[in-house]
């Protein structure tokens, strides 16, 4: 295996650059190209579950008008949007795109330390999404049994594409398909961390590393840690399934027969779905964290606020976020000290998440603020992000979260937090590395419009959704009927929140037709046109071509953060750009005879 | 601690004159070592948390403790003997003697597939001596945690395969030596990950 990405051009022969189309655009092992490669599958994926979220809406806002939406659809739109949506758009996104793209760039090596694993990471997980994709075209479509998967009902006749109703695949595919995307992750973990730690072009200390690759770099290891709770869950859950094991199963009845299954355990399963769940959160919001701290400080011209607070607080958080599980498990029962424990540590975690919070609104204090589109998705985010953690403080007590936990305040805290928040991000992130990615600037007054509409309207959907929630409405429902607690009003809520939905999904056409346009009739970038201080913003081509710093590598001098420094003629000052009186820069080969000691 | 000391870093006021950036000292093995290190760690969760599955589910009511087959005492003494000459294997490449090598590596492979062929064997017996269902909890938690260290063990076996051909091939060792040294530590782990699901099923 041809170390690329710790060479330097010297060394011709551990490079190998493509030649082909096939293997500079399909077979590519170029991290850039496997970045757009994750990115294209989760967006293409994630619009599919864009459209069950439709779906779902116009069933609740108007039942009964819907032939094509029976209860069984209705459970297998939720599951399969939830799952999507957390797995194979966020995680893969965010990882495997982002991670994918921007680490090598900003710490400074030619491409991952693992080419070829890498390369092969994103072909399974195009197969991983084929897989749950085909879940559609099967007898009794994809499973139903909500993106949790609790046993028993996942298996049992009843819930659409359970194995034991008949010849259905759909929680197999389902299983199946989940342990393909923990290969797939394993497979582009094992690169990044990697790529992190050995990989550092010189004077990239670990500490002048940008937080965009400190919070990837953490939420990975949180990934290829949790992500085995789940591969052991769907291994054994799939065993009970096929093979009638008892580890999850309990002795039940099913369609008033006793099955052969006894003495398992499906609260064992939550266990383990949510040592996976939890974490799952933080490996999505933490690079979302990185990202944002990133854009603010560029966007606001100074420094982050509390740098090492903040690597400190993603280190934290990712520690922490693997003993607060069972806060997802209140309503399951526990003894009431479990119930103390996991409540409070989930309330601890708030500490370093207020600590970030902080520090993004002290970073925007006294900034030169551009409102250009990165920024206001980032502001959107500080917004959105704030009502999603703090509704969270509601749910983390037991006392609580009892009475809320299956109605739609739910539903509304965590599409907050960890729903619309990171998919602000994600716009912010892509409006702002789009010039270096394509060479080419985006349209900045639709962005803008992408911006207002899909930022007021996803607060449209979800604020309402809390009160909702209070009222008692229960999550999950296919429809209502006469429900004596429940008011018409809660009905005229659902309707307003449907047209705000739907809005919303077709408002992201902008963003499409923007990006596509852009990409061939935009308007040529500058090679650094936000006048950032990060790696990735100094190659010597622009866009970056394969092994993204021609002859020889960067050499770091400074930290991430330097903008408006006083006493410098420009607002910021590269990451590569030797201080003052050491103009002639670091040979690698003689570190010692540097001009300082000249 | 470097770690925190790595972490107490002022990175906005540390030195910037270039004498004081140390070269990194980049060798071809460390990524390799180092993700090495990292799959170990994804494999111990893994591992772990099938540990943790087996303790609770062993908890409830219907569990019947599996009678311990003594074939067991055997295979684990193989894979002992697996593991040492793996590491004799390296210490040879270390030393560069191609010879010792090629014996100790082959040695190292065969013991492996023996202790593959014996777990697959105590299944048998399992199965043949009718006291358990496939479908019970604690012979399907066996075959399953067998089940996947053995495949693992395969996986490693496939590494093992490309270093053997090269030793016999006669190919310089500087350009396989950090195959075996990967190797070296994969067994190594999964002896003792053994080690535990042995403890683990001795004493239930």
């Amino acid at each position: 295996m041809a170390y690329v990405a710790i060479a330097d051009r010297d060394h011709e022969e551990h490079l190998h650059d493509p030649q082909t189309f096939i293997t500079k655009y399909i077979w590519s092992q170029d991290h850039k190209v496997i970045a757009i490669q994750y990115s294209l599958i989760a967006i293409f994926v994630g619009v599919v579950a864009l459209v069950l979220s439709g779906m779902m809406r116009l069933q609740l806002a108007f039942p009964d008008s819907f032939d094509f939406i029976v209860p069984a659809d209705y459970y297998q739109f939720i599951t399969m949007h939830g799952m999507i949506m957390v797995i194979y758009l966020l995680t893969a996104l965010f990882l495997g795109g982002f991670g994918n793209y921007l680490i090598p760039l900003m710490v400074g090596s030619r491409d991952m330390v693992f080419p070829f694993m890498n390369m092969l990471s994103v072909w399974v997980y195009l197969l991983s999404v084929i897989i749950l994709l085909a879940s559609f075209f099967v007898t009794g479509g994809p499973t139903g049994a909500g993106w949790t998967l609790y046993p028993p009902q996942a298996i049992l006749e009843g819930t659409p594409g359970a194995t034991n109703s008949g010849t259905s695949w759909g929680i197999l595919l389902m299983l199946v398909s989940l342990a393909v995307f923990i290969v797939a992750f394993t497979m582009g973990g094992l690169n990044y961390v990697t790529t992190v730690l050995q990989a550092r072009c010189n004077g990239m200390t670990l500490m002048r590393m940008p937080l965009s690759v400190w919070g990837i770099f953490i939420a990975t290891i949180l990934g290829l840690l949790a992500f085995p709770a789940l591969l052991v869950s769907a291994i054994m859950m799939a065993l009970d399934s096929l093979i009638g094991t008892s580890f999850f199963m309990p002795a039940i009845l099913e369609a008033g027969e006793q099955t052969e299954y006894g003495g398992g355990s499906p609260v064992l399963f939550q266990h383990l779905f949510w040592f996976f769940g939890h974490p799952e959160v933080y490996i999505v919001a933490l690079p979302a964290f990185g990202l944002v701290s990133d854009i603010l400080a560029c966007h606001a011209r100074k420094n982050i606020f509390g740098y090492r607070q903040m690597v400190w607080a993603i280190v934290a958080i990712g520690g922490l976020s693997f003993i607060v599980w069972a806060h997802h498990m209140y309503v399951s029962g526990m003894n009431p000290y479990f119930g103390f424990f996991f409540a409070t540590t989930t309330l601890i975690i708030a500490v370093p998440t207020a600590i970030k919070v902080y520090n993004w609104i002290l970073t925007l204090y006294q900034g030169n603020i551009h409102l250009r589109v990165p920024m206001l998705f980032c502001i959107g985010f500080i917004f959105t992000f704030i009502h999603g953690g703090l509704t969270g403080l509601f749910l983390g007590n037991v006392v609580v979260d009892l009475p809320l936990s299956d109605t739609y305040f739910v539903v509304g805290h965590f599409h907050m937090v960890m729903g619309v928040s990171p998919v602000l991000v994600v716009f912010a992130a892509i409006y702002h590395w789009y010039p270096k990615i394509s060479g080419k600037m985006y349209n900045e007054t639709l962005g803008k419009w992408h911006f207002w509409l899909t930022f007021l309207g996803t607060y449209s959907i979800y604020l309402p959704m809390h009160y909702l929630g209070i009222l008692g409405l229960p999550r999950r429902y296919y429809s209502y009927g006469d429900t004596a607690f429940i008011p018409d009003s809660a009905q005229s809520m659902n309707v307003g929140i449907t047209y705000a939905a739907l809005i919303v999904a077709v408002v992201q056409i902008l963003f499409f037709i923007n990006m596509f346009w852009s990409t061939f009739k935009g308007k040529k970038s500058e090679p650094n046109p936000w006048g950032a201080t990060t790696l990735e913003w100094q190659t010597e081509k622009h866009p970056p071509e394969h092994g993204n710093w021609g002859d020889s590598l960067p050499v770091v001098y400074r930290w991430a953060y330097d903008y408006s420094v006083p006493g410098e003629d420009r607002d910021f000052i590269p990451q590569n750009e030797p201080a003052a009186g050491h103009a002639e820069g670091f040979d690698p080969e003689n570190p010692h005879d540097g001009p300082h000691h000249a | 601690m470097s770690i925190f000391k790595t972490l107490s870093e002022k990175s906005w006021a540390t030195p910037r004159s270039v004498s004081e950036i140390n070269p990194r000292d980049i060798s071809e093995g460390l990524a390799a070592k180092t993700g090495l290190k990292f799959f170990i760690g994804v494999l111990s969760s893994m591992f772990f948390l099938f540990c943790v599955g087996y303790k609770m589910r062993m908890e409830l009511s219907d569990w019947v403790p599996l009678q311990d087959p003594n074939l067991l005492w055997f295979n684990t003494a193989i894979l002992v003997l697996s593991s040492i000459a793996m590491q004799l294997a390296k210490n040879a490449a270390m030393a560069g003697k191609i010879k010792k090598v090629r014996l100790y590596l082959t040695a190292a492979g065969g013991l492996t597939i023996g202790f593959l062929i014996g777990q697959i064997t105590v299944w048998q017996e399992l199965l043949d001596a009718g006291l358990y269902q496939l479908s019970s909890a604690p012979l399907a938690f066996f075959i399953l945690l067998t089940g996947l260290h053995g495949l693992h063990l395969t996986g490693g076996l496939f590494v093992w395969a490309r270093s053997v051909y090269k030793a016999w091939l006669g190919m310089e060792i500087e350009r396989f030596k950090l195959t075996i040294e990967l190797c070296t530590t994969y067994w190594h782990y999964l002896m003792l990950v053994w080690f535990v699901f042995f403890a683990l099923l001795l004493a239930t």
